[in-house]
């Protein structure tokens, strides 16, 4: 399961977004995926809780945005949806299809609870983020 | 969804409108929504093209093969290291980087036909990654190599996510395990340059195997990596992979030709700081 290491990769780059930003805490996570990004958005669901723990996320919700499979074809020019396993053209029906969209797998949007209650300068913030970790 | 939790109001379409140059957003009091589009692989990624420098920088073409276990990667860099060893006029210099789980039988088999390699021990660990191959690197001399084969763990879904900074995917598919595996696996058998349907002498005997029934699965995944047959055991085909290997040596060597590296010596860095700016535009739909 491969998803644990990208599940800590994704923590990694949480946690470093999370200390330029002085945030006290993690609200939300989103991650984009494709059905050909050969990650499984269950098994990193499952991975999320143990590679989140003790870090600034630790009980973030993390949502997984489903992007979808998209093709277009080289040969008559269509674009349309196709199935991971059938990426073949719907008009024309040629297999010269070139990926548009679906093997995506991004940190897409971070939600952070900053220290400052005032909106304030983002240099500013550092005096009330001092408490992290 | 997150963003009307928290006031917002941004969307995929309005995005770049909201954040011209990647600023972030405040949002309301002491919440901040940061735009990232990363790819979670990001620093797997940084490290293969670093290894990937490396192989350039020493005229190396890395080919990594893959393929769920027992397919016969070890039987088949066996065969091609003896028969190339045995042909006078085929003069290639390999090492092999062995990413077996826990023992070290593939990379003393590799040994007993004279060449170098370095076992990896992944441990229960289910694919190679970029940083694997780099620590490797550090114990493998590149210095007159033509090709090193990177033998990544047997598993048809986790080693293709993770980039090693290889040149070439060498995907196998042995006979007994059907020949609907593109189908099932469409993620690794994209990312192949080139199938092999291994143990091809078991064809005459599971001729529910069909070899045109594979390409055609593999057209059905919009893959055109050309599909040889071949056996390590009665070395029929061989012929076959080994002119593929020869031909993508030239086609290597003639990129460096034309894309010199920019130093002979290469440094290491170990230790980058990853800036989080996001980017100006998403591939997202």
């Amino acid at each position: 399961m491969h998803e644990l290491a990208i599940c800590q990769a994704l923590m990694n780059q949480v946690e470093s977004i999370a200390a330029e930003r002085n945030a006290r805490s993690v609200v939300s996570i989103v991650v984009g995926m494709g059905p050909l990004s050969g990650v499984e958005a269950q098994l990193l669901k499952h991975a999320y809780p143990v590679a989140s723990a003790g870090t600034v996320a630790e009980g973030a919700e993390l949502v997984i945005e489903d992007l979808p499979v998209r093709i277009k074809c080289t040969q008559c020019g269509n674009e349309s949806d196709a199935l991971p396993n059938k990426l073949v053209c719907k008009a024309c029906g040629d297999w010269r299809t070139t990926l548009i969209s679906g093997d995506e797998l991004l940190l897409m949007r971070v939600e952070l609870e900053t220290a400052a209650e005032q909106a304030s300068k983002p240099g500013e913030a550092n005096e009330h983020g001092a408490t992290i970790h | 969804m997150m963003c009307d939790t928290c006031g917002c109001n941004i969307t995929h379409g309005n995005e770049s409108l909201i954040r011209p140059g990647g600023k972030l957003a405040r949002t309301q009091s002491g919440k901040e929504a940061v735009s990232v589009l990363h790819s979670l692989l990001d620093e797997n990624d940084h490290t293969a093209k670093h290894n990937r420098e490396h192989f350039n920088g020493h005229n190396v073409l890395a080919i990594n093969l893959m393929s769920s276990p027992g397919a016969g990667k070890t039987a088949l860099l066996e065969a091609t290291i003896k028969a190339l060893k045995a042909d006078a006029s085929r003069d290639l210099s390999i090492a092999v980087i062995e990413g077996d789980l826990e023992t070290e039988n593939d990379a003393e088999r590799i040994r007993k036909q004279g060449v170098e390699a370095i076992q990896i021990a992944t441990g229960s660990a289910c694919h190679l990654d970029a940083h694997m191959i780099h620590q490797a690197l550090h114990n493998l001399k590149l210095d007159g190599l033509d090709i090193v084969f990177i033998e990544n763990v047997g598993n048809l879904v986790c080693p293709a996510s993770f980039d090693l900074g290889q040149h070439l995917n060498v995907t196998l598919l042995s006979v007994p395990e059907g020949d609907d595996k593109p189908a099932k696996y469409p993620v690794m058998f994209r990312s192949a340059d080139l199938v092999l349907i291994s143990k091809s002498d078991l064809l005459p005997v599971l001729d529910d195997f069909k070899p045109e029934n594979a390409r055609q699965y593999l057209h059905d995944i919009a893959s055109d990596a050309p599909v040889f047959e071949l056996s390590s055991k009665d070395q029929s085909g061989m012929q076959q992979w080994f002119d593929w290997l020869f031909d993508q040596i030239e086609k290597q060597k003639a990129y460096l030709a034309e894309h010199p590296v920019a130093s002979a010596h290469h440094h290491h860095h170990h230790e980058h700081e990853h800036e989080h700016q996001p980017h100006a535009e998403g591939n997202t739909p």
